[in-house]
């Protein structure tokens, strides 16, 4: 079998790209996939100990199903504040936003 | 054990490839289409691990809803082409140095501490099924499964709040 630490740092591959998405791009959009891809990795991660650890123990997998639920609220409440924004300025760029700065 | 290795590293490969092709294409709608491919490829590697219910449930929530929405919105705002426009040149280098810093440190952490756990063949084929899931979701984890009930309808209560055109004024005329 492939040993575990390969498929972590697999993930953390995945996470790291996803920070970068983060931390670069403008487009507020995309913003949110890259946090997207960072929760997938973490997902990788609780399904890959859970077949490496106790198979007979599916907490990870229960885990894995909630992280499921919270990224979809996420997503949603996201896409909602970037309409609502684009309404107000005309833009989603996240450089842009600058309401709060002073 | 060969074949095994050659599905790993082709698949680590797509799913790499995709996330980096999502990092580069400027249009947004690309970004979407190869974000689809990564979350397909990582459903794929949930096969592999012997858990077909999270591969089914990434491919209709993530791969489905998830992306439909990001896709529906970014065609709606008519925001892909919104890059170029502004930049910040600061940002990307320190965003690379500190994703490379990350990904090096875990690769060294896992790789120096040799994480090396047997592997444990799948007993009975039912482990990870969705009744065995839902049987643990609703006994020993029913408290996180409630709250995250709430945290559902929270976000739902709110993503209408927000994305309502000030209908409360218009009621008062």
């Amino acid at each position: 079998m492939v040993p575990i630490s390969w498929y972590l740092i697999w993930a953390a591959a995945l996470f790291s790209i996803g920070l970068f998405g983060v931390l670069s791009r403008k487009n507020a959009v995309a913003i949110l996939m890259g946090v997207e891809l960072m929760l997938n990795a973490v997902n990788i991660n609780l399904v890959a100990f859970w077949r490496y650890l106790d198979v007979r123990a599916i907490a990870g997998q229960a885990f894995a199903v909630m992280v499921f639920a919270v990224a979809a609220a996420e997503v949603a409440v996201g896409l909602a504040l970037v309409i609502s924004v684009y309404r107000r300025r005309q833009t989603v760029a996240a450089d842009e936003i600058d309401l709060l700065k002073w | 054990m060969q074949p095994e290795l050659i599905v790993f590293f082709v698949l680590g490969t797509v799913a790499v490839g995709s996330a980096i092709g999502m990092l580069l294409s400027r249009n947004a709608v690309y970004s979407a289409l190869f974000l689809i491919l990564n979350f397909a490829t990582v459903a794929v590697f949930y096969l592999v691990l012997g858990a077909p219910f999270i591969a089914m449930v990434q491919v209709t929530v993530y791969a489905g809803a998830i992306m439909v929405l990001f896709l529906f919105v970014i065609m709606l705002l008519g925001a892909e082409h919104l890059e170029r426009r502004t930049g910040a040149d600061w940002q990307k280098p320190i965003a690379a140095l500190l994703g490379v810093v990350l990904l090096v440190e875990a690769g060294y952490v896992l790789l120096s501490e040799s994480v090396s756990l047997p592997g444990i063949n799948v007993p009975a084929a039912d482990y990870g099924a969705p009744v065995a899931i839902g049987e643990l979701l609703f006994s020993e984890y029913l408290l996180p499964f409630e709250v995250t009930s709430v945290l559902l309808l929270a976000a739902m209560v709110g993503a209408i709040v927000i994305t309502r055109r000030d209908a409360p004024r218009r009621k008062k005329r």
